[in-house]
């Protein structure tokens, strides 16, 4: 008797999860879906390539993925750099202050983060005469990307045995080569993680980049962004498919390594 | 060691000093200022802008952006928790339930609320399919109002959900179920009263991992709410650009900080363990 309610309630959960998984993927798998429908509607008139070609051909949709690339290749090593120097620093002593600002820096709601770069940025370039452009985006997507890196690398330390550094110092190794040839290449596999992660997190961001761009910087967001506002458009179906499928691998890739 | 630690450390307490805490520290200096006849700022040093915080318009948004963003976070719970339920019982294939939770969550954000501008508008595919059902003759409104930005914010963060929920379960000793069917419960009650109580931690995490991003939301009712339903997050963009009023748009921001704060330290008291 028991055994057939569990079961029944087993198989109910099964069900829903379907049903979870569903609302969870087929918006995104029914987009790219219509990126190869012939039509400009939402009327499935055969397969075709055309929107695909007609993003590879729109010049101002390469500059902005070319502006995208650069930005988030910039941000990514950087904030790796800095956020996995913190990550360990953290790790050998906790530093609450330290600590406290990045998670703040992490539910700080964008808009927030945006508009004060965006007043900070006016307010130091009325002295300085530099006007908002690529250096002002890639500052900004530092900033907000290494709180995402420490605690990736961090999770990776905790991980980690201890005592491998100390049996480096004991023979011999000072601070610097202990963490240079222990603790770097055991942790790395985080770190590369933490990189990916950084860049999907960088190359995904409109709502800061949005604020901080100047003119000669509008990135792939930002383009999205447009379109979306005017209405629906085939093209961008296409570009969306391109990144899905880009980041999905870029994240399952970052997965395999943090469990590794 | 501890030089080479502070050296270490240096380079973040730059970026997140000079990029975070810095610019903060700019627009509470912004929200103390005047608006300049152009826009900008001038003085005289006023806390006007915060007093300004209490006109009934501006206490109807942030009251809008609460009651959305609570009933989001319920519904996150309310669809989240069977879910963690199931990838929580669900023996080896545990890692690609998670991955198939997280997979969407880590592809952008912009492209998933453009999806569901895509599916609800009016010839979106919903309207089209119920259309040629013969469901409905004329398209209904779908998109642009509350209950299109609640569907996106739900779609958007009920990973977050899903994650501590999933993690509170997986600790949950499984003889404390197994003593419970013993002694006569079934398997609805061992779940209303050991289970969802065991897993308060969790809810609670959830709840606020949900809660904070909705409530500064700006992407979401932007895009799907249109122009209709404004929440904190668009009040805050619009005064910097549209309504250039930047003193009274920082102190929105300053405002809409001290709530995020306020949940944040409230929760970490109650919770031993760290958010993530």
């Amino acid at each position: 008797m028991n055994r057939v309610v569990v079961n029944r309630t087993g198989l109910g959960l099964a069900m829903y999860a379907v049903a979870a998984f569903l609302f969870l993927h087929l918006p995104l798998l029914i987009l790219a879906a219509f990126s190869f429908n012939r039509s400009r509607f939402t009327v499935w008139q055969g397969f075709s390539l055309a929107w695909y070609r007609a993003a590879l051909h729109d010049s101002q949709l390469l500059e902005a993925s070319s502006n995208s690339l650069i930005i988030a290749i910039f941000a990514t090593v950087v904030s790796t750099i800095i956020g996995t120097l913190c990550a360990y620093g953290m790790w050998k002593r906790n530093s609450p202050a330290l600590a406290g600002s990045l998670y703040l820096s992490l539910v700080t709601p964008e808009i927030v983060t945006g508009i004060s770069l965006l007043a900070f940025y006016q307010w130091i370039f009325r002295f300085l005469r530099i006007p908002l452009g690529m250096h002002t985006v890639i500052l900004a997507h530092i900033a907000f990307s290494i709180a995402f890196v420490v605690i990736v690398v961090m999770a990776r330390l905790r991980t980690m045995d201890g005592q491998l550094e100390e049996a480096a110092l004991d023979l011999g190794a000072n601070h610097w080569q202990a963490f240079r040839y222990i603790t770097l290449p055991v942790i790395l596999p985080g770190v590369l993680a933490a990189a990916l992660l950084a860049f999907t997190v960088s190359f995904d961001d409109y709502v800061i980049t949005s604020l901080v761009a100047g003119v000669d910087s509008e990135t792939l967001p930002m383009v999205i962004y447009a379109i979306a506002r005017r209405g629906v458009n085939p093209v961008v179906n296409a570009i969306s498919a391109l990144i899905v499928i880009g980041f999905g691998a870029l994240i399952l890739i970052s997965e395999r390594l943090r469990s590794a | 060691m501890n030089r080479l630690r502070a050296w270490f450390l240096a380079p973040s307490w730059i970026v997140m000093g000079g990029l975070f805490l810095a610019p903060l520290a700019v627009i509470f200096a912004y929200s103390l200022l005047t608006r300049g006849v152009y826009g900008g700022i001038a003085r005289p040093w006023t806390a006007e802008s915060y007093q300004r915080l209490a006109d009934p318009i501006y206490l109807g948004i942030l009251w809008r952006s609460v009651w959305i963003a609570a009933l989001s976070t319920v519904l996150c719970l309310a669809l989240g928790f069977p879910l963690a339920l199931f990838i929580s019982r669900s023996g080896r294939h545990k890692n690609l339930y998670l991955s198939l939770v997280m997979l969407p969550f880590w592809t952008s954000f912009l492209v998933r609320t453009y999806a569901w501008m895509f599916l609800l508008r009016d010839t979106g595919l919903i309207n089209i399919v119920l259309e040629k059902l013969g469901v409905i003759r004329a398209p209904l409104p779908l998109l642009y109002n509350n209950g299109a930005v609640i569907l996106g914010l739900v779609y958007g963060y009920l990973p977050f959900m899903v994650l501590p929920l999933y993690a509170t379960l997986e600790r949950l000793d499984r003889n404390l179920l197994e003593a419970a069917a013993d002694l006569g419960a079934r398997p609805w009650s061992a779940l209303t009263r050991v289970t969802i109580p065991l897993c308060a931690p969790g809810i609670r995490a959830g709840a606020i991992l949900v809660f904070i991003p909705c409530l500064g939301a700006y992407l979401t009712p932007d895009l799907l709410g249109g122009g209709k339903s404004v929440m904190i997050g668009n009040l805050i963009q619009n005064q910097f650009t549209t309504a250039r009023d930047w003193p009274f748009g920082s102190a929105i921001s300053l405002a809409l900080m001290a709530i995020v704060m306020a949940l944040l330290v409230g929760f970490l008291r109650r919770q031993e363990e760290g958010l993530l």
